[in-house]
């Protein structure tokens, strides 16, 4: 099973500020923003993996670190068991290739001085190897047609288009050198309602027709649990629990997943009105600062469980069947739901 | 129409019109939009960027920016008046104290340059003329009110010291300090977490059950609609394609729009299928289609949907109406039966 792994990542931690990123030094000085602190994942050929958590969780810093385009201060990633900070030159420039992003908003990632055709083809001059100089056009418009637009499309400018559109064109562009892994960050969030399932339907029809692992970052639960196999639930940098889809939605393992699934709006009760009322549960307060996590377990201060023992011992992240949690409480709460 | 006679409506905006002057000509953000506020009541304006779900409200509250809008016809009763014609100092004598309105970012709608203390504490100054010493004891329980900890240490801060979450609460005690009938809140909640929204979205219904004020909440989130809202109005292309009440609208949607919409979201049972996305998008407000603006997105759309603009009229249901041709000839026995 385990060379199916593609892509894994082993207690990657992102630190920012704080002078020399010296290990003696570290937590001197300015205040380190420990923005990822200790993440372990595993990526699955052709697997989708969403990574959910509120704002300053750390998230979308660990997409970045997935695709290096940050090093890690700390911790390893492999991809095919090989470790990626060692890639040097040539051999990092071949993986590349490999592992793409679609990054969030589709008005700032594009080039508004470039064609549609050349913000794709620009993967191209790049890898120069990967499409020979007579086949761009047609593999732009290829990819143009796979995403859903129109070949001629490629002689258009960013701002020409709406939206939806330009999220295609940035995922396009994503797919242009055949990765194996995209790396999506928030890639519907900024969307309209009604443009946002056509973009969730592209995905989904990537992932059916490339093969390819998705790694989705999100705030919407909904979405998540709609495109994804498996769900990492982050919180203040750390995982809170990493679980399978349905099995995280129907019993969660965590408080801050509980609470989670718990605020999020739904239509639950418009699509079967005899639906009990859910309890609610609203935490106190916003996330604390990542600069200044809180000692013990880092959701004490806003958790309806905490104890004694959660202000002082800080949880490690257990294995528990086909997931894992990081609260003192996660058999309790997977109790009789696990088999 | 039959309105009931036993409810007064608070807020009654009726065929507001809204059109904008841009380099390539004039368009009309908002067109012949009406619906209707009741004490006590939530009425949720749902729309996607670009359906005038904004510009209505801002239109009513005079806070429109003229030019390059302009109000070209309606009326917007409150308590006898109509607000649009108001004169600024009338206006001023409502906007603020009886409709007060809360923003989507609130780190701009504060300003960065007075604790927020004083800036609750010139509400009452200006609209009460309370003494300096006294605005501020207020400003403090306003902020003690919207769950603010430490609310009379924290008069003294300024917006930047505060969180996102608690920045939105000092907006929502802005907007109750004079006591207002209605709250009008555009995106109150968009830019914060779930869990934040979560806390907001309670403070207000508590607020609300306390005071009996009506609150028009505008939002592009149908789950957050489908939770709070009594009411419902469903826009597009600046003009209303549904209205009614909430679980009305939503359990029985009449518009091909809205039915699109309600499927578009995720449900457990479709995981991992193709979502029955609505196809296209919304349509550039300069270049609208002949008769009905939703048709080049429509699976039903027929004839007299190019020829001819569905009027808003009477649908299935109390006090429901839908633009739309198909409620002419009813789909389900049910409506045939109406």
């Amino acid at each position: 099973m385990t060379d199916d792994v593609i892509l894994r990542a082993e207690g990657l931690v992102k630190h920012y500020g704080g002078g020399p990123a010296l290990p003696w030094r570290r937590g001197r000085g300015a205040a380190v923003v420990r923005a990822v602190d200790g993440v372990g994942l595993e990526l699955r050929r052709g697997q989708a993996l969403g990574i959910v958590g509120e704002s300053g969780c750390g998230k979308s810093t660990l997409l970045r670190l997935l695709c290096a385009l940050e090093r890690p201060t700390d911790g390893r990633l492999l991809f095919e068991g090989e470790d990626v900070a060692r890639l040097r030159g040539a051999a990092l420039k071949r993986w590349r290739r490999r592992v793409q992003v679609v990054f969030q908003d589709p008005y700032a990632s594009l080039n508004p001085r470039l064609r549609v055709g050349e913000i794709i083809g620009e993967a191209f001059d790049v890898h120069p190897d990967v499409v020979p100089r007579a086949g761009r056009r047609a593999r732009i418009a290829e990819l143009l047609e796979l995403v859903g637009l129109d070949a001629r499309h490629a002689d258009r400018y960013p701002h020409q288009f709406s939206g939806g559109q330009r999220q295609r064109i940035g995922i396009a562009r994503g797919l242009a050198l055949g990765p194996d892994v995209l790396l999506c960050d928030e890639p519907v969030s900024a969307l309209d309602l009604s443009v946002q399932a056509q973009v969730v339907n592209l995905l989904l029809k990537l992932r059916r027709e490339l093969g390819l692992a998705l790694v989705f970052v999100s705030h919407d639960l909904g979405v998540v649990r709609h495109v994804c196999d498996d769900v990492t639930v982050m919180y203040l940098g750390k995982v809170a629990e990493q679980a399978p889809v349905d099995a995280l939605y129907a019993v969660p393992g965590h408080p801050y997943t509980e609470a989670l699934l718990s605020a999020e709006p739904s239509l639950d009760r418009i699509r079967d009105p005899h639906a009990p009322r859910r309890t609610r549960i609203v935490l106190a307060g916003d996330p604390p600062s990542p600069s200044a996590p809180p000692p013990g377990c880092r959701f004490h201060t806003r958790c309806p469980r905490a104890q004694d023992l959660c202000r002082d011992t800080e949880p490690l992240l257990t294995v528990w069947g086909q997931r894992a949690g990081a609260c003192h409480f996660t058999d309790a709460m997977l109790a009789g739901s696990v088999d | 129409m039959n309105r009931p006679m036993a409810a007064e409506p608070l807020l009654d905006v009726r065929d507001l019109s809204v059109e904008f002057d841009t380099r390539a000509g004039r368009l009309r953000a908002v067109d012949f939009v009406s619906w209707t506020l009741h004490r006590g009541r939530t009425l949720v304006i749902l729309g996607e960027s670009g359906s005038g779900k904004s510009v209505s409200t801002q239109a009513i509250t005079g806070i429109l920016d003229s030019p390059p809008g302009h109000v070209t016809g309606g009326q917007a009763l409150f308590d006898g008046m109509d607000l649009l014609t108001l004169t600024e100092r009338a206006r001023r004598g409502v906007v603020g104290s009886r409709i007060s309105l809360v923003f989507q970012d609130a780190l701009s709608a504060l300003n960065p340059v007075h604790t927020v203390g004083r800036q609750i504490a010139e509400l009452y100054r200006v609209h009460r003329g309370t003494s300096r010493s006294d605005a501020m004891k207020r400003a403090a329980e306003m902020l003690d009110r919207v769950g603010i900890p430490g609310a009379r240490g924290r008069v003294h801060d300024y917006p930047h010291q505060f969180s996102g979450g608690m920045r939105q609460r000092v907006m929502i005690a802005m907007a109750l300090a004079l006591g207002p009938e209605v709250l009008i809140a555009d995106e109150p909640t968009t830019a914060l977490d779930v869990t934040v929204q979560a806390q907001i979205l309670e403070l207000l219904a508590e607020i609300q059950a306390d005071t009996d004020m009506g609150v028009v909440l505008i939002t592009h989130d149908l789950a957050v609609a489908a939770e709070i809202a009594d009411d419902l109005v469903v826009m597009y292309a600046g003009r209303v394609v549904e209205s009614g009440a909430t679980a009305d609208v939503l359990g029985d949607p009449q518009h091909p729009y809205t039915q699109g919409l309600l499927q578009s979201v995720p449900s457990a049972e479709r995981r991992g299928q193709d979502l029955p996305a609505i196809p296209g998008t919304p349509p550039d407000l300069m270049r609208l289609p002949s008769g009905c603006p939703f048709r080049p997105r429509c699976p039903h759309a027929h004839d007299r949907c190019v020829t001819e603009r569905p009027a808003l009229q009477p649908a299935p249901g109390e006090l429901r109406f839908g633009a739309c041709h198909l409620l002419d000839q009813p789909l389900s026995p049910e409506g045939a039966a109406r």
